[in-house]
């Protein structure tokens, strides 16, 4: 089998004591869409251990995934690199109306990390990245750097940067050209 | 830039919204009955109005769900908006 390379499978991780830049690959993802009243969107909370939230830019945390509001009646479960959950959700939901597709493909993700995330991200975010406003739980899509992402917010200045594939590669070299004033040893060069 | 208050995520800059045109344009209840003038009227007509106007808007960078507005288009402040289906 040939080998399987991450969209940022030649970013070198940026690694600093205030900032932590890194590639998070194969995460599997399965886009979810299920009317939040039916007893199918609570059969498939049961099943991966957490409530589909229903607050507009929040996102809950269960056993092995991440379930991430996208819209009224759309989600994207996160789960581990080989998780099947596209197979969990759909023995949950039986015969029920539901859309679910696995984009694992679609996106690969960033983590920036550090005393200094917010920083960075807000060079290129125009909302309010506060932890007040946009702390751990909260998550949103948006621009990044004009690059259409998903954010999620976890525990201690830890952001989650959902990117498109064919974008990552801007959207990191963009990253670390912002992160320039936060690097002690200057400019990183890219391969 | 306005600054768009998406029913769902909240107010974001205009740059995540893509625009619908005039809000509460009805298709026709029967297209075929319609001459080639009114047929032209419902496709291209559409009020232009220095005031309240209702329009519809969809946040296509965010959750790209598509909502109505009412704008001032003298003074872009946004009056009202609702969920559309």
């Amino acid at each position: 089998m040939a080998e399987r390379l991450s969209p940022l499978a030649r970013f070198t991780p940026v690694t600093t004591d205030d900032l932590r830049i890194a590639e998070v690959p194969f995460l599997t993802q399965v886009n979810l869409r299920v009317d939040p009243k039916s007893g199918a969107a609570a059969d498939i909370g049961l099943a991966l251990g957490a409530p589909l939230p229903t607050g507009p830019g929040t996102y809950a945390s269960a056993t092995g995934y991440d379930v991430l509001w996208l819209g009224p009646d759309e989600w994207l479960v996160v789960g581990a690199q080989g998780h099947d959950v596209e197979g969990v959700i759909r023995a949950a939901a039986g015969d029920a109306h539901v859309g679910v597709t696995d984009v694992s493909a679609q996106r690969t993700v960033v983590a920036v990390d550090g005393r200094r995330s917010r920083d960075l991200l807000a060079h290129g975010c125009a909302l309010d990245l506060h932890p007040r406003v946009f702390g751990p739980g909260r998550c949103a899509q948006t621009m990044l750097a004009r690059a259409q992402v998903v954010l999620t917010a976890r525990e201690s200045d830890e952001f989650r940067v959902f990117v498109r594939s064919s974008f990552a590669g801007y959207l990191a070299a963009w990253l670390l050209d912002a992160a320039v004033e936060y690097l002690p040893d200057g400019p990183v060069t890219s391969r | 830039m306005l600054l768009i208050p998406c029913p769902w995520c909240g107010p974001r800059d205009e740059s995540e919204f893509h625009y619908g045109g005039q809000a509460h344009v009805a298709y026709p209840a029967d297209p075929s009955a319609l001459s080639d003038e009114e047929w032209a009227r419902y496709l291209f007509f559409r009020d232009n109005p220095k005031g309240r106007f209702a329009e519809r808007w969809n946040h296509t960078a965010g959750c790209r769900r598509w909502f109505n507005a009412v704008r001032d288009t003298a003074t872009n402040e946004i009056q009202a908006r609702e969920v559309t289906a």
